[in-house]
């Protein structure tokens, strides 16, 4: 028994001068939880977030990339130069980058993957990024040039996106469970169902980052979530999923927190073709019945910012449109009475689980109720919610945040799932992506945000703000998020 | 006059409950389809007794609707149990060792097989999450109880002289069940009723919990739970409350059946006295 308790307490104390040791060392490691997983790692063939704020930026990266603050600053393409009637894109690429499997980046992977991501047979999530190039020609290994078919205004930001990044030939068939890019992690391991880590590349075009490996946790129970940032068990929680512990961590010094002001326009989603929301007049009576402040409040716990369009108000050319739809219970009912519904109808409410779709959809419901508009809840899964909602077009109304950014475009596909058929808007909306000229774009976009406002297309509630929550010692975390996107690289721990 | 203390306890907690539930019909404290979200998150206080909720609802007067919503299914769903699986033991003690008693038996057997509440999760989520179909996964999981009790208990009952003689005097096996043998099982019933009724609330709180049980704005005690479990850590009368509630009414009711059962049960009658 002695002889156990004396090799207990040296083994102790190695672990403790282990400990020390260790901790005196710059820490170069970090543990960054999420509350999805992505179904698989390759960005250009899904449209699921989680699989951007893995590997965007980390692993794989486009030509051009976005910064925290919503710029567009060059990545793999060192410059370009734009011809000027705006129809042709050359740009220099950087020398001697390599994807992690050692080939060489050049102009012809770019031609792959552009082409690729446009492709008739594409299974691109994002292919009106690229509809408009007409063609990608390599000029020589360091330069590429692309043609479009119009002027696009846009093409840059367009490159910037998770779904444009440059993929390789040779590593293209096992992308989805073994990424292969040209970004300052490689991708180590994939614990389905737990976790992904990835290691710094070694032989990365440019300047190492801080952080030399990184763990990607998922989280999916908000319970589960508060327990381990608690516990410390990870570094930073990015989307964390329960504002209401926000309060908690902010007066706890262990903690920072940072208010990410995301693309997310929240929004009750109303398909435009069922009757009786086909109606204006009736989804004009909805925007009035609700009180945003109210859902801000109780669903978020105040964090979010009102909107009155799908348009994100740190954008510049955001218009505050939210005198359009206030709050007017009174007005709401006289609404419905002109429109042939003085004791209200009776539609569906579809809810996706984010707190802000369930607890939302319960205020929602009750402000309805007060006008006399009665909602049949009920609560989807996400795989349910896409099936019935999103492609089935089956709902009457439903919540949902729309977290690309600059998405104003959606309005102008009449298939898409709010079933909006304006062709006023659809001919504008072309004219703008013809147009260059700053000042003009300005104007169409305040007059295109003003068309959905007054169609009341949707109910328009908020813009989301996700909390990230860290350690006091984590550095270079974003403070928006202008995509989906866990910046590795320019992240670090204080001393 | 009441000699068992269960009986007492059990039945007070009962009658708070069935109270409340049978008040929340024409008056609650506040009206809770009326959000008050300014004032969510109160601690339990004069004007709030049980506090608010998240949504600045009062959560007394939540507790007491909630109430009628676990009786509600609890009461149904042992009807079901009750009203198909008596007969259904009845039948099968008739006709002892026939194949209508092997088949009512081994169906019984069958749905004893499966975990309860994950087929009731099954069921929900199938026909979709509503209070209506956690009745009908809850019920059905009681008929075979009942059936196998009931079926016991006839079974000793079919050798007794009163009713040879009444099948003597020719009545019919259908009858003779009806006439002779329910109201000597009845007793059994009665306290396997009130220990179903218990766990009917409890499967109805688990279910809600969980989402597929009553939906919103109806409200639950298991949703409440479910609704609290981000905020207890700030604010943990959220789950304190219903989390009481729905001990109250689990133990009043099984107080209530060890009570009920001292007090029929011949045999412990005699023994006590």
């Amino acid at each position: 028994m002695r002889f156990l308790t004396g090799r207990l307490a040296m083994a102790s104390l190695v672990a403790l001068a282990a400990g020390l040791g260790a901790a005196q060392a710059a820490q170069d490691d970090i543990t960054v939880a999420m509350q999805l997983e992505p179904p698989h790692l390759d960005p250009t063939s899904a449209a699921a977030q989680a699989i951007d704020s893995v590997v965007y930026i980390n692993i794989f990266e486009g030509l051009t990339r976005f910064m925290d603050d919503g710029s567009i600053v060059p990545a793999l393409a060192k410059s370009w130069d734009i011809s000027d009637d705006g129809l042709t894109y050359t740009f220099n690429l950087n020398q001697g980058v390599t994807f992690h499997d050692g080939t060489t980046f050049d102009a012809e992977d770019v031609k792959f993957s552009l082409d690729r991501a446009r492709a008739e047979d594409s299974t691109n999530a994002q292919k009106a990024l690229f509809a408009a190039i007409a063609d990608v020609t390599v000029v020589d290994p360091m330069t590429v040039r692309l043609t479009l078919s119009e002027p696009n205004g846009n093409m840059l930001f367009n490159l910037a996106w998770g779904d444009a990044v440059i993929v390789a030939p040779e590593s293209i068939d096992d992308i989805k469970t073994n990424p292969v890019g040209t970004g300052p992690y490689k991708f180590a391991n994939w614990v389905q169902g737990d976790k992904i880590e990835l290691m710094a590349n070694d032989s990365y075009w440019g300047s190492a980052p801080a952080i030399k490996s990184a763990t990607f946790k998922f989280i999916s129970d908000p319970t589960a979530a508060f327990g381990a940032v608690m516990a410390e068990d990870v570094d930073v929680f990015t989307g964390y999923p329960a504002p209401e512990n926000v309060p908690q961590f902010e007066a706890d010094p262990r903690f920072q927190v940072l208010n990410v002001a995301t693309e997310g326009e929240t929004i009750l989603s109303t398909n435009n073709k069922m009757p009786p929301l086909d109606n204006v007049k009736v989804r004009k009576a909805i925007a009035h019945a609700i009180d945003r402040q109210a859902i801000i409040d109780g669903a978020m716990f105040g964090m979010g910012t009102p909107i009155g369009t799908h348009f994100a108000p740190h954008h510049p050319d955001y218009v505050d449109l939210t005198g359009n739809s206030g709050y007017d219970p009174e007005l709401s009912k006289k609404l419905l009475a002109e429109a042939g519904f003085p004791d209200g109808f009776t539609t569906t409410l579809k809810l996706p689980p984010p707190s802000y779709a369930r607890r939302g959809g319960e205020i929602i419901a009750a402000q309805l109720r007060a006008v006399g508009i009665k909602t049949e809840t009920s609560n989807l899964e996400w795989a349910q919610w896409l099936e019935q909602v999103f492609r089935g077009k089956d709902y009457g109304l439903t919540i949902v945040s729309h977290t690309e950014p600059f998405d104003i475009g959606i309005y102008a596909r009449p298939d898409y799932y709010f079933q909006y058929d304006n062709p006023a808007f659809q001919e504008l909306y072309a004219e703008l992506n013809k147009t260059t000229d700053a000042a003009k774009r300005s104007e169409m976009l305040a007059e295109l945000q003003t068309m959905i406002s007054l169609d009341y297309v949707n109910g328009y509630l908020f813009q989301l703000a996700t909390p990230t929550i860290a350690k006091a010692g984590v550095q270079g975390l974003w403070k928006n998020a202008p995509t989906a996107a866990v910046d590795l690289p320019a992240m670090s721990w204080a001393n | 006059m009441i000699r068992s203390r269960n009986l007492l306890i059990g039945g007070t907690l009962c009658l708070i409950v069935v109270t409340a539930a049978l008040l929340s019909f024409v008056w609650t404290p506040y009206d809770i389809s009326q959000m008050d979200i300014p004032n969510k998150l109160q601690k339990p206080s004069a004007a709030h007794w049980f506090g608010t909720d998240h949504f600045g609802r009062d959560i007394f007067s939540m507790i007491m609707i909630g109430a009628r919503t676990s009786l509600a299914v609890a009461i149904v769903a042992v009807g079901i149990g009750m009203g198909l699986g008596v007969p259904l033991g009845l039948w099968a003690a008739a006709n002892k060792g026939g194949w209508v008693d092997e088949i009512i038996m081994r169906g019984n057997d069958l749905i004893f097989a499966f975990p309860s509440l994950v087929i009731a999760i099954l069921i929900t989520a199938i026909m979709g999450a509503s209070a209506l179909n956690a009745i009908i996964a809850i019920g059905i999981f009681n008929i075979p109880v009942f059936a196998r009790l009931t079926r016991s208990g006839a079974l000793s009952l079919w050798e007794r002289e009163f009713i040879l003689a009444a099948r003597v005097a020719g009545k019919s096996k259908p009858r003779i069940s009806a006439e002779h043998i329910l109201p000597n099982v009845a007793n059994l019933l009665i306290v396997q009723g009130t220990i179903q009724f218990s766990l009917g609330i409890l499967a109805e709180a688990g279910l809600s919990y969980v989402g597929l049980g009553a939906q919103p704005p109806t409200p639950s005690w298991g949703r409440m739970l479910a609704d609290a479990q981000t905020m207890v850590s700030f604010a943990p009368h959220l789950a304190l409350v219903p989390g009481l509630a729905i001990v109250t009414a689990v133990l009043g009711l099984n107080l209530l059946g060890d009570g009920l059962r001292d007090l029929l049960d011949p045999k412990i009658r005699v023994a006590r006295t």
